[in-house]
């Protein structure tokens, strides 16, 4: 950790200390207003603790992993490999083995549904997924029901944006062979029952992935605890670089799985009769991983470790009600996504301004937000929308910032006034 | 970029009165029944979709004009701002107007003998906000595409 960070600044909230001054891209001016940050849903700002890690690596100890014998692949790899221990320690898997350096979220649902489902699948074996799916929790299994003939059902979401827990458990039956859900949906914010999901799930031995891209930065998550089969998450919502993320699978279940791609680091032994593949974990990971990547990831874990995931998720959740709370003040705002159990988002929209006019004004006073279908299209549709601003918290942001974003919108109001 | 003044002027610029009224109330809005010609033009970086209609005439003439769809207020003005200037208009002098808007977003002095901008000018505000060009050209591009007659629809990447 960086000499700033460990700078008693003012408390904030909830008694998290202010930890902005971690983050240097929050210092700065934006169209003339210093920057108020509320996208970290589409991707979070890096503290300096990853910047230095990544940049340390880079300068000092770059070399390709687990193939030479001089001193820096010695180095690259043993901070590669410190990378795993720490995201297994992170999310309390059982063993390193279970953690798969992948792109992302995205690439580690593609990898389960390539590898896993797609030998076993046959006509008539169902994917269940729900309403509030991100695409890239969409599409794979879309296009793994394609190549195998099963069939894709959608367990519905209320009015509110929360599942319809009892009408997804009552269609979990024998014909379903994978449960594919979020943890938090990146476009409402709604939390999951996951436990609740998950037990009943076991009954008919369906094995489940979560999408915890939206709930590994604003809360503990343990995947023993939620004993789900699969989970997936990505670095850059989590503080950590672009390009890296990670599929955790229960060792059993990845065992069994043939290797999704094939080259240099999966294997054991290759002749031209046949090839050996290599254990766990390195099976998953064919060719050059992205080492610096993976480094930038543990040191952000580490940095979420120092600050302490219950900690964030008190401060944050403070925040979200506050934010909620302003927001509602504002006549002519239609709050989309209002489940009893939400992290980290807020969607809306104002009046009839469509999102994308609200993004610009918002810009030009120094906000940053996401507007759009946020890669939930189906979600746009269930609220007969075409899309919703949506600002979304991480550990950094503050009531002033809610403020500023308020303000904001007033004035977008003026601007639109009749 | 500094004081904040001068940055709420363009904020002005952008949402000028007549984009605001365009965008509010918009002119020849909905379908076209016996329309000639029709052409869809969609925005892939958000999503935003619409339709432009043209009922072209034997000798060429835009006899009548509409679109339908629902896009960020400067994609809906920019479309209603269209059907006001392309009816009445041969498709060649329509097709020059198309030239004229893009080349004048893309801020390119361009000054066409033949094509008084008047008040499509007041699109030009979008020059200041780079992320917001290709919403005022959308319905411009959708225009050249119902022209040609194409199936396939136009996009701004
Ligand atoms: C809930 C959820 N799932 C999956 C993804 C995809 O993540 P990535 O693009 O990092 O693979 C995102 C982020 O956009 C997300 O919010």
């Amino acid at each position: 950790m960086n000499e700033h960070s460990q700078k008693l600044a003012k408390p904030v909230t909830s008694g998290l200390r202010d930890c902005r001054s971690d983050f240097p891209a929050l210092d700065q001016e934006v169209n003339g207003h210093s920057l108020v940050y509320l996208d970290s849903a589409a991707s979070s700002q890096p503290p300096s603790a990853v910047i230095s890690a990544v940049a340390e690596y880079q300068a000092h100890d770059h070399a390709n992993v687990h193939r030479g014998v001089h001193t820096l692949s010695h180095r690259a790899t043993e901070a590669y490999e410190g990378a795993r221990d720490r995201a297994q320690s992170f999310i309390n898997a059982n063993t390193r083995n279970e953690i798969i350096f992948t792109r992302g979220t995205t690439e580690a649902v593609n990898l389960v549904a390539q590898s896993f489902s797609r030998p076993t699948l046959k006509p008539g074996d169902r994917i269940l997924i729900t309403h509030m799916e991100h695409h890239s929790n969409i599409v794979p299994w879309q296009q793994v029901c394609e190549q195998t003939g099963a069939e894709l059902v959608v367990a519905p979401i209320d009015g509110k944006g929360q599942l319809k827990t009892d009408e997804l458990i009552a269609q979990l039956d024998e014909r379903v062979r994978m449960l594919a859900i979020a943890h938090v949906s990146n476009a409402l914010g709604s939390i999951n029952p996951l436990r609740e999901i998950i037990s009943n799930a076991r009954r008919f031995d369906i094995p489940v992935l979560v999408d915890g891209a939206q709930a590994v930065p604003h809360m503990p998550v343990d995947v023993q605890e939620l004993d789900c089969d699969f989970y997936a998450l990505s670095g850059h919502k989590m503080f950590g670089p672009t390009g890296i993320g990670i599929l955790y699978g229960k060792e059993a279940k990845l065992d069994a799985m043939p290797p999704w791609q094939g080259g240099g680091d999966m294997i054991l032994e290759v002749s031209f009769a046949g090839t050996t593949y290599n254990e766990l974990p390195y099976k998953f990971e064919a060719g050059t991983p992205n080492i610096s990547g993976a480094i930038g990831l543990g040191a952000a874990i580490g940095y979420l470790e120092s600050i302490g995931m219950a900690l964030i998720e008190r401060h944050e959740s403070e925040i979200l009600a506050y934010m909620m709370a302003e927001l509602d003040k504002i006549d002519g705002i239609r709050l989309i996504g209002t489940a009893d159990k939400k992290a980290s988002v807020q969607s809306f929209l104002l009046d009839d301004i469509h999102p994308h006019d609200l993004g610009t004004i918002l810009d030009h006073k120094g906000v940053a937000i996401r507007t759009g279908h946020h890669c939930a299209m189906p979600v746009m549709e269930h609220f007969s929308i075409p899309g919703t601003a949506r600002a979304s918290l991480a550990l950094y942001n503050n009531r002033d910032d809610v403020d500023r974003l308020t303000e904001a919108l007033l004035v977008a109001k003026k601007i639109f006034k009749k | 970029m500094t004081a904040a003044a001068p940055l709420q002027e363009e904020l002005r610029e952008l949402y000028r009165d007549l984009i605001l009224d365009h965008a509010r109330s918009p002119r020849h809005f909905g379908k076209l029944d016996d329309a000639s010609n029709r052409a869809e033009g969609i925005n892939p970086l958000c999503g935003d979709k619409l339709k432009v209609y043209l009922k072209i005439k034997d000798d060429g003439v835009i006899s009548d004009a509409s679109f339908e769809g629902s896009g960020c207020a400067i994609s809906v003005a920019s479309a209603s701002l269209l059907t006001e200037t392309v009816i009445g208009l041969t498709t060649d002098s329509a097709l020059s107007y198309v030239d004229a808007v893009l080349a004048a977003l893309a801020g390119q002095q361009k000054d066409p003998a033949d094509v008084q901008l008047g008040k499509l000018a007041a699109l030009q505000g979008v020059r200041e906000f780079p992320s917001r060009v290709k919403c005022a050209t959308l319905a411009w591009r959708a225009l050249n595409a119902a022209i040609h007659d194409d199936k396939q629809p136009a996009t701004t990447e």
